[in-house]
């Protein structure tokens, strides 16, 4: 039991030493001190280079693309790690140091001021982003291969295992909710399924071509929350419209202050504001647990090496678990995301029902709600 | 905070990354995908469908089958019953036919024999008489007495032999 618990140890000292050490020897090395807060938003953060496991030195590095005051520059970002500063023609550029109001990001030295030129770097999360659009894009066009050679045949394994994925989301989420429009809005939705799914597996995924914390980005979840509000919107009906400009409630509601219409409206941006966030929040939370957790041992060992090889069973048995509750959680909020999309873009474009009241809206979004979240007893109606 | 302010960068690369990806699919993977797995569903649900009907015809045409030959069954069994019955009935008419044939031939053979037996009494009786008559005549030659006084002699010896018989 000794001898387990030492081996332990020892891998967990391995595996965790390389992202920490690393991170406090490029943020807050100097002076030796761990600063967990540095090396959590490091980590939850993007940037410029994509790190490599056991090294601390060196970043795989990607190409800069920036627009400055006298146009594009593109360079590889290998040129201004460590502080450095690259001389493109007359411009000046450098990643900003910790002081800086843009820390972390490049900027370019103009009179010798900091300024943000217009970034479209391809940084780790933009790789990562690419990486993520092959895998999906190859996994589905391998499918939709398969499909087409082999007609009904089902497939065996792993694209077994991807259909019953689209056959889940298809059936349980899209086509409850949508009924006859669903082969109109599913490609969209089973895109963003999956999508999102890859995007928060690789994630998990510790190093290279994963370990890009893209869904607990706000950037990734807000275009594509962005993507279904234009969605609803564009193709919404005109009940939908009527419901938020002129809703069936008392007059004094509408006119002269258009109380009611001013909430509707309100509540056409709180949606995707919500679906933003929730993603968002939970994907960066599991990632976070996870920093913090390894971050723990750390801390102990600076405090007590006795108690730092406590911390180190502890925190790598909660770190496998919550990894493991990451990949639950993967799925769950791909799936909810995609569901919300479904159930926003099925209210706009809901008929309107013959009896009209004030509490029509919460009706029928309870009952599109039930529909998407109890597919089996839908299902169970459909056969 | 730095967490919570979209990077310009990365918004720019998400649409482009999304907007491919969606493009690519929706024109080469989603189309064939939905189809396929729609219509197998179809596929199996009247596979089932099918199945089902097929079970209860199969069923029907057993119980079918069962009841034509329980029929048939039924009908052997009429058959063999009629086919016992008739050749008891025929035997016992066979018989009755025999028996009364036979009567018939006893019966003729009865009336035969009495008949001959009246002939051969006749015939004896004539040829008793004719005897007796030549006897008679004989006698009557030897003695050439009275002729009728003879016969009635005669007469009465021949009613006597009758009356004794």
């Amino acid at each position: 039991m000794k001898r387990f618990i030492a081996i332990l140890s020892i891998i967990a000292a391995v595996f965790t030493a390389a992202p920490g050490a690393f991170a406090s020897s490029g943020e807050g090395g100097e002076s030796g001190k761990l600063d967990p807060k540095e090396i959590i938003f490091e980590h939850l953060g993007d940037g410029y280079g994509w790190e490599v496991p056991f090294d601390h030195h060196h970043r795989i590095p990607l190409p800069v693309i920036v627009f400055g005051t006298d146009g594009l520059h593109v360079f590889s970002s290998a040129r201004v790690t460590d502080g450095q500063t690259y001389r493109d023609g007359n411009a000046e550029f450098r990643i900003a140091g910790a002081s800086s109001d843009h820390k972390g990001k490049i900027v370019e030295i103009v009179d010798g001021k900091e300024s943000r030129p217009l970034d479209l770097s391809v940084t780790k999360n933009v790789c990562a982003l690419f990486i993520t659009v092959l895998v999906v894009a190859g996994i589905l066009l391998w499918l939709a291969h398969f499909q087409r050679k082999n007609g009904f045949k089902a497939p065996r394994k792993g694209l077994g295992g991807v259909e019953a994925v689209v056959v889940f989301i298809y059936d349980t989420v899209i086509k409850p909710a949508l009924g006859p429009k669903a082969p109109k809005f599913a490609p969209y939705l089973m895109t963003v399924f999956f999508f999102i799914l890859v995007m928060n597996l690789m994630g998990l995924m510790v190093i290279f071509p994963g370990g890009a914390n893209l869904t607990g980005n706000i950037a990734v979840t807000l275009v594509l929350s962005v993507l279904t509000f234009l969605v609803t919107n564009i193709f919404a009906n005109k009940h939908y419209w009527k419901e938020i400009f002129w809703p069936d409630v008392p007059m004094w509601l509408k006119v002269p202050l258009p109380i009611m219409p001013a909430i509707e409206v309100f509540g056409m941006f709180t949606k995707p504001a919500a679906l933003t966030i929730r993603l968002f929040a939970n994907m960066m939370g599991g990632h976070m647990i996870v920093l913090v957790l390894t971050l723990l041992i750390f801390i102990f060992s600076a405090v007590n090496p006795v108690a730092g090889g406590g911390a180190t069973v502890v925190s790598l048995l909660f770190s496998i678990f919550m990894l493991l509750i990451d990949v639950l959680v993967s799925f769950i909020q791909a799936y909810v995301f995609t569901m919300l999309s479904t159930i926003f873009i099925s209210l706009a474009q809901h008929e309107p029902h013959e009896a009209h009241g004030e509490g029509e809206t919460h009706e029928s979004i309870g009952k599109e709600i039930r529909n998407a979240i109890l597919p089996t007893a839908a299902q169970a109606k459909n056969y | 905070m730095e967490l919570f302010t979209p990077d310009f960068g990365l918004v720019f690369w998400m649409f482009i990354a999304f907007g491919v990806l969606f493009l690519i699919l929706w024109k080469f993977a989603w189309p064939v995908i939905l189809k396929t797995v729609d219509s197998r569903a179809e596929l199996i649900d009247k596979g089932v469908e099918y199945a089902q009907n097929a079970k209860e015809q199969l069923d029907n045409a057993r119980q079918e089958a069962e009841s034509y030959l329980n029929d048939a069954r039924r009908q052997q069994a009429d058959m063999l019953r009629d086919a016992d019955k008739m050749k008891t009935q025929i035997i016992e008419q066979a018989r009755a036919a025999a028996q009364v044939e036979a009567q018939k031939v006893m019966d003729n053979a009865k009336v035969q024999i009495e008949q001959q037996q009246k002939e051969a009494q006749h015939q004896f009786r004539n040829q008793v008489s004719e005897f007796a008559l030549q006897i008679a005549g004989k006698i009557v030659q030897n003695q050439l007495a009275d002729d009728k006084a003879q016969e009635k002699l005669v007469d009465t010896l021949l009613d006597e032999i009758e009356n004794k018989k």
